[in-house]
């Protein structure tokens, strides 16, 4: 049966197989032994199958309400909706590393199952990497963490979860913004791997690129959805805070998206290898960091975790041992490795690295403006706040070129370029990029916002000319150009649709710079203007749910005399928690939000009078569905034939390949 | 011209830098960590070197439609007054406004408007309400970093003479106000 104790035993036999894995496949790449060697799939499987019974052990005990195991109890109530007993697993510290560890596992056996191709030295070099992680990450689960802790007498009935965190939103955002974590520990393992070979060519790069492509779209859609979870949950009508915990997720992805471009110029040029290799130490790093220092409680955050120093000593030195592990071997074994060759500033992979430039100096300066306030209280025992005013003063100046040179990019030729052709062929995308501007001139306010939107217009229109390009649309029959545009190459497509999606996020936040909102309090029967839109406060009712009592307002819009809308914002107090939550009713035409949030109630019962919160949010939708679009993007390319895993051979070692004198 | 070995050398060193900014940082938070468990380092409550001392020194511009107000201004008053950073931008704050409208005829409150251009300031209390009867404009952050605050809302009370007696970094609520913040008010009155 799937006990408490056999997760627990399935987890400690993760661990060891973990550690045996990252020891014994070493030794045999070093040994070239290859029945050494081919031990590593089997390991990474059976470590995987292990840690998925571990996380079904404790499904299970959340399923049947075992409130003997501390975490179930502490989190958990017999009347909590199945869902929430399954997805709450991974919704408290102990369970989200453990799905963390489970997510790793994961990994290592995706590259021992697609991985058939790469060599085998490599192959088993990665997978010991990867094991090797996972040992540290098992070993404080068990240790500081362990979810299958019993307590004795144990309760009737669990305390109960945060009502905060009763949505189905949340419920999924924890998997796939871990796996987007998670997923750059390949590319991370493939970096360490080909510094111990000493070895980085374009073969390696094309071996890369698609683990870093895929764990890149993960991370895209969860962060997409933590900002939509923030928008309708918190109920603040924002949708990024600059909080530490969103930076966190957003610094990986910046240096994510470097890596995913670097490694183009790798496997198609032989050059940027070095810096390739350390993007990806840096990108699992930052993400490694992100999740552990959040927990340790060292930055300061609105989403609040438990935190304990002594788990924060733990990981700490685990961080310390994996990433100051892996920086002390590239600074020992980068600067033997053969430098790539020059190239032409107008070029692609001119334009690579002019990505690569501005989406770091994005990077640092998100990094510093998160890192500052802790740095200077430890320092110089001074509090200072670094918010928004600063991140938008640094940050756009640093995207707006970014957008611009993301229009040529795709299109410029490798090696040497002229940008005068280039230019011809963006005319159109440049004149409606200059319309647009003309547009936001009298739309928007704010030199920013005018900026940020005729960029993602350029963004768009230039995505759509390098496809038509490519399609020869409208210079050949319509036919010829829809099968041309099927036998595209699906890596190009891919681009074009990702980088379209930057543009249809960007001009969502252009637009949701100029919301509108309105903060009132009336009795009912009250109405009121905001937009061009009529609001008009119906009526207030008490409503009693499954654990908690709401109070449900009925919110009637109307635009010019139709009904548009009615919306139900309400307020629900839950008895377990004493605690309230605000539940925001939105309405939506894709083109904008109506936001209604009901606030307190004041005054004598015969005449209440009630705080209502009213937002107008244009385009708001554009921002998550652009990120989608993004990841949809990324998830083409990977289907290219191209990029499938492990299907290049490696060129016979010459003066050409990088190799350790 | 360099040699090749000084090449190698420059890359050598080169290629160490990551190491050792993640050695600083590494060391940087061991500290944070050893400090959180000494209680000298709480990143979440964030300790106010300005707490039960007299106000710090600090200029502000006026905001109008209100009068602005100096350190000197604080030291004379003879009945607590809440002092309230706040900025247009800030989603919290907007949330909290109400609040504050609501405390209005039971404590006479000042805001700053911290990073906050004059206008945007103006037009927020203009949507939101105005519980304030001094505003000052802090479009520096020269006075938030007098005192000592770490982001906004921020909201301190300062009692006649001008001690601040208690300070809270997260929006104010009801319950707060209920159950901490008009006891303490009482007690400062009534010495």
């Amino acid at each position: 049966m799937l006990s408490p104790e056999l997760g627990h035993y399935a987890l400690a036999l993760a661990c060891v197989l973990a550690a045996v894995q990252g020891i014994i496949p070493l030794i045999g790449a070093s040994r070239r032994d290859a029945r050494l060697m081919a031990l590593a799939p089997g390991l990474a499987i059976g470590q995987m199958i292990a840690l998925g019974t571990s996380f079904l052990s404790l499904i299970y005990a959340a399923v049947t309400d075992d409130f003997s195991v501390q975490n179930i109890a502490e989190n958990s109530a017999v009347s909590k909706p199945l869902l929430y007993k399954i997805t709450g697993v991974w919704g408290n510290h102990e369970g989200s590393i453990l799905l963390w560890a489970l997510i790793l596992g994961l990994c290592g056996a995706a590259v021992a199952a697609f991985g058939r191709n790469l060599p085998s030295a490599l192959r088993a070099r990665v997978i010991a990497v990867l094991g090797l992680v996972a040992t540290g990450f098992e070993l404080f689960c068990l240790t500081t963490s362990d979810p299958f802790a019993r307590i004795w007498p144990a309760p009737m009935d669990g305390q109960g979860m945060n009502p905060l965190l009763q949505d189905p939103g949340l419920a999924f955002h924890p998997p796939i913004l871990y796996t987007g974590y998670v997923g750059f520990a390949v590319p991370f393992a493939f970096a360490i791997a080909a510094l111990i070979e000493g070895r980085v060519d374009a073969a390696w790069g094309r071996w890369v690129r698609p683990w870093a492509v895929a764990a890149w779209c993960f991370l895209t859609c969860g962060i997409a959805m933590g900002s939509w979870w923030s928008y309708y949950v918190l109920g603040w009508g924002g949708y990024w805070f600059w909080d530490p915990v969103e930076n966190a997720s957003l610094i990986p992805w910046l240096t994510g998206t470097a890596l995913i471009h670097s490694a183009i110029v790798v496997e198609k040029r032989e050059a940027l290898k070095i810096w390739t290799v350390l993007l990806a130490i840096a990108t699992f790093s930052f993400s490694l960091s992100g999740t552990f220092l959040v927990r340790s409680g060292i930055l300061n955050s609105v989403h609040a975790f438990a935190n304990d120093p002594a788990r924060g000593v733990f990981i700490l030195g685990l961080l310390g041992v994996v990433i100051g592990g892996s920086l002390a071997l590239f600074a020992y074994r980068a600067p033997a490795l053969t430098a790539g060759g020059l190239f032409a500033p107008i070029s692609r992979e001119g334009a690579l690295v002019l990505n690569n430039i501005l989406l770091c100096s994005l990077c640092a300066v998100v990094l510093t403006g998160t890192m500052y306030p802790p740095f200077m209280s430890l320092l110089f025992d001074r509090t200072i706040s670094v918010g928004k005013p600063f991140f938008d003063a640094t940050t756009i100046p640093l995207a707006l070129p970014l957008f611009i040179f993301m229009g040529f990019g795709p299109m410029l030729p490798w090696k040497r370029a002229q940008l005068w052709p280039v230019l011809q062929k963006l005319w159109i995308a440049a004149i409606v990029a200059a319309l647009a501007c003309a547009v936001a001139v009298f739309e928007l306010s704010g030199v920013l916002a005018i900026l940020c939107a005729a960029a993602a217009i350029w963004v768009i229109a230039a995505s759509i000319t390098d496809m038509a390009g490519r399609m020869r649309l409208f210079r050949v029959p319509f036919a010829t150009s829809i099968q041309r545009a099927r036998m595209l190459p699906r890596a190009i497509v891919g681009t074009a649709i990702a980088h379209a999606g930057v543009g249809i996020t960007v001009l969502g936040l252009a637009a949701m710079s100029q919301a509108q909102h309105k903060i009132v309090e009336v009795p009912i029967g009250t109405t009121e203007q905001l937009a061009g839109y009529t609001w008009t406060l119906k009526a207030v009712e008490q409503e009693p749910g499954p654990n908690y009592t709401a109070m449900v307002a009925t919110l009637e819009v109307r635009h010019n005399g139709h009904l548009v809308t009615v919306m139900h914002p309400s307020k629900r107090s839950f008895n377990s928690q004493n605690q309230t939550t605000t539940n925001v009713a939105i309405h939506t035409n894709m083109l904008a939000d109506l936001y209604g949030v009901l606030g307190d109630k004041h005054g004598p019962d015969t005449n209440p009078t009630y705080v209502l919160r009213l937002h107008y949010n244009p385009l708001a939708p554009w921002m998550w569905l652009g990120a989608l679009i993004m990841a949809f993007g990324g998830a083409l390319s990977l289907s290219d034939r191209r990029m499938r895993v492990g299907a290049p051979q490696r060129a016979k070692p010459s003066s050409a390949t990088a190799s350790v004198s | 011209m360099t040699t090749p070995s000084d090449n190698l050398t420059r890359r050598r060193l080169l290629m160490a830098l990551p190491l050792a900014g993640a050695g600083v940082a590494g060391v940087a938070f061991w500290k944070m960590l050893d400090g959180m468990e000494h209680g000298s380092f709480n990143p979440h409550d964030i300790n106010t070197p300005v707490l039960n001392r007299t106000v710090p020194d600090f200029t502000l511009a006026p905001l109008p439609p209100a009068d602005g107000f100096t350190a000197q201004d604080l030291q004379q008053i003879t009945k607590p007054v809440l002092v309230n950073f706040f900025a247009s931008w800030c989603i919290p704050c907007l949330a909290e406004m109400p609040t504050l409208m609501m405390l209005k005829d039971k404590l006479d409150m000042w805001g700053i408007a911290y990073k906050d251009k004059p206008e945007n300031a103006a037009s927020f209390l203009r949507h939101s309400g105005n519980p304030f009867t001094r505003l000052g404009d802090d479009h520096a952050g020269r006075a938030g970093i007098e005192w000592g605050i770490s982001g906004v809302p921020e909201t301190f009370l300062v009692g006649p003479g001008g001690v601040i007696r208690w300070h809270t970094a997260t929006p104010l609520t009801e319950n707060t106000i209920n159950k901490v913040l008009l006891p303490l008010v009482h007690r400062v009155q009534t010495p």
